[in-house]
């Protein structure tokens, strides 16, 4: 059973088309990630979906029923915003039971609920303090409890850990985990951060000027990207492209280098073209055992930059720049020559002219 | 290698420490002599004012306007508050006073009160053709008011409000509204819009958002609605010398007939009393409240 759904959904502001023919199913008790750069029209849909913006054309389903119309209170959902939004006013019992007093809910029940949600999100003992006396993770607990209260289906996260220092985001973002886990409804999550989304979601929605790019699990986005596009955008540190000629047997060419094909998983055969050849960064090996791999090249380190649990290595084929992840411990200096290698298998090959998957 | 956090360094001959500040140095002449020469410039005619209207007229007639009374005296202070001649009236200006707080109370209220739903609504609630609204209201801040005038005179004829407290009200309302919309809707554009986003999910509407989300987030604008309408509709002369009648002058107006009257002596020191007992009102206002009307001000400005 579908819990939204998105169907043609048009936006405009003035001139500037900001969503373009949307379409979008998400099922009950998924968690979607809508993932891209600033701009992208990623937290627009969001607020499209909420109610706090009116669509310019197509239509809006939550549990089934068309709530295009409808006020954004009426339409099933709770949202936590990046800044928290809490009335600074207010207490945090009272941010609680804002929504529900509004509603008309009887006391009591307002009451059991605040208590649940208190105690699932750990923020009883803050009950009776004002935002402005909560660090920025409490705040932000209190922004998920707002939601929570609301006994909804469908949870709106609007980069709602954007705001907070690393270590933070890092057990806030478990914890939504956790909470996704526990209450199984549906969740809908804007975020560019491409760990957040790699971590958290069933599937990410790449999403770039207003368009899905990609739709998938976060296994098969890493795995086999459809577009340059979303190949760029996931991956830390990002892929590498060589420009070169695939032929029509299966070879890639760069520069003086030939780079067979075997294993590679074409989307419709090899076709004799310009491409692009993309590689992750973290499948390349270097030195030992690099021998052993079907395609071998002999490189010298350019830059080395050292981050602890592995080593990032900057260097050349064909003159074209390629980077390579290595361990940590490795004994690496500017200027060292050493042996690469990778499997060609696991390449994500792009036409150069509709950077689509080949 | 050494380490840093056990070892103390030896400090060299030479600058150490904040860089000392000569408290005489040519920077501190120049800025502190010019602040005191102006504020003496301000502050003089208070002074004469002041002692002015604590002196009895023969010793004014001495023409010492800078020296202190010989001989303190509040008899001016009475006689401009219940006594001093206005016309055939003799009542002073204590009537003049109450006809200003009559005007004063309904007029500041009521027009903080629309200002304030109309700057919430075109800063929250963006309806078709706002802007074209809020370009024709800043206008009308614009328009210079003795252009106004006889078509007001008009308006109020027709409304049988002519003459009355209730006509100088609605006027002060409306020319308020220009720039008090203006504040208004400016300090609820800089409050954060997820605010008003998060109150809408949790199912508050127009009026619900409005008291319990933005108002009691507004104290320090409120503050300066209040000053700038206390201040302006209590020094106002022009509206309240064409759309009210001599029982109901506003103090402003009473007092120009009393130091204009040219009937007997000029009593200087029932004069200068009767304008600082007018000026009194504004002044508690800025004294009171002057730390949140600079907060008010501020606020906006900088966004976080």
């Amino acid at each position: 059973m579908t819990s939204v759904s998105i169907r043609n959904l048009d936006l405009q502001f003035g001139s500037v088309k900001v969503l373009k023919q949307l379409n979008l199913e998400i099922d009950h008790g998924e968690f979607l990630v809508l993932l891209g750069a600033s701009g992208c029209g990623k937290s627009t849909l969001l607020n499209c979906i909420a109610g706090l913006l009116d669509v310019s054309d197509g239509q809006i389903f939550i549990n089934e029923n068309n709530v295009t119309w409808e006020e954004p209170s009426n339409r099933g959902i709770g949202m936590v915003f990046q800044s928290y939004a809490l009335y600074p006013q207010m207490t945090v019992e009272g941010n609680l039971s804002f929504g529900l007093k509004n509603a008309k809910v009887p006391k009591d029940e307002i009451n059991k609920r605040v208590a649940r949600a208190a105690e699932v999100l750990q923020i009883e003992p803050l009950l009776k303090r004002k935002p402005a006396a909560l660090s920025g993770g409490q705040r932000q607990r209190v922004a998920i409890g707002r939601a929570l209260v609301r006994d909804v289906d469908v949870f709106l996260f609007d980069e709602p850990l954007s705001n907070l220092d690393a270590k933070l985001r890092a057990d806030l973002r478990v914890e939504i985990k956790r909470l996704h886990q526990k209450l199984n409804n549906t969740m809908i999550y804007v975020t560019h951060d491409q760990v957040e989304a790699m971590t958290l979601a069933d599937r990410i929605a790449i999403m770039k000027a207003g368009l899905i790019q990609q739709l998938d699990s976060p296994a098969e986005i890493y795995n086999r990207p459809v577009n340059k596009y979303v190949a760029d955008f996931i991956g830390s540190p990002s892929m590498n492209f060589l420009e070169g000629e695939l032929s029509s047997q299966g070879q890639f060419k760069v520069g003086g280098t030939v780079i067979d094909l075997k294993g590679y998983d074409y989307v419709d055969g090899p076709v004799a073209s310009p491409v692009w050849f993309g590689f992750r960064p973290e499948h390349a090996v270097a030195g030992e055992g690099a021998e052993h791999q079907p395609a071998t090249f002999q490189v010298v380190a350019e830059i080395v930059e050292p981050m602890g649990s592995d080593t990032l290595v900057w260097t050349k084929i064909e003159d074209q720049a390629f980077r390579v992840r290595m361990d940590g411990q490795a004994k690496i200096s500017t200027g060292d020559a050493f042996t690469l290698g990778f499997d060609p298998a696991r390449a994500s090959i792009f036409d150069k002219e509709t950077e689509l998957r080949v | 290698m050494t380490n840093n956090t056990e070892t103390t360094s030896t400090l060299m001959a030479g600058p150490r420490g904040p860089k000392p500040t000569k408290l005489l140095s040519p920077r501190n002449i120049m800025l502190y002599g010019t602040l005191i020469v102006v504020a003496l410039y301000y502050l003089l005619p208070l002074y004469v004012m002041v002692v002015t209207s604590l002196k009895g007229m023969p010793e004014i007639r001495l023409g010492n306007i800078f020296s202190p009374p010989v001989e303190i005296t509040t008899a001016p202070w009475t006689r401009a508050w219940s006594e001093a001649c206005t016309g055939l009236n003799c009542e002073g200006l204590s009537r003049g006073f109450w006809n200003s707080v009559r005007i004063l109370l309904p007029s500041v209220a009521l027009s903080i009160a629309i200002a304030s739903v109309n700057g919430y609504a075109l800063a929250n609630w963006k309806f078709k053709g706002a802007n074209v609204f809020f370009t024709i209201l800043i206008f009308g801040a614009f328009i210079p008011y003795q252009v106004m005038i006889y078509p007001i005179v008009i308006i109020l004829r027709e409304l049988k409000l002519f003459g009355s407290l209730g006509g100088l009200v609605l006027v002060h309302t409306v020319f308020g509204m220009p720039i008090l919309t203006l504040l208004f809707r400016n300090y609820f554009t800089s409050l954060p819009e997820e605010l008003f986003k998060a109150a809408r999910v949790d199912g508050a509407g127009f009026w619900g958002i409005y008291f319990r989300i933005m108002l009691p987030m507004s104290l320090p604008i409120f503050v300066v609605a209040m000053i700038l309408q206390v201040t302006g509709i209590w020094n106002d002369f022009l509206f309240g010398v064409i759309y009210t009648k001599p029982d109901t002058y506003p103090m402003t107006v009473q007092l120009n007939n009393i130091v204009n009257s040219v009937q007997g002596v000029k009593e200087y020191n029932v004069n200068m009393a009767a304008t600082l007992l007018t000026g009194v009102v504004p002044l508690i206002i800025y004294f009171v409240s002057g730390k949140l009307f600079v907060r008010g001000i501020a606020a906006g400005a900088v966004k976080g």
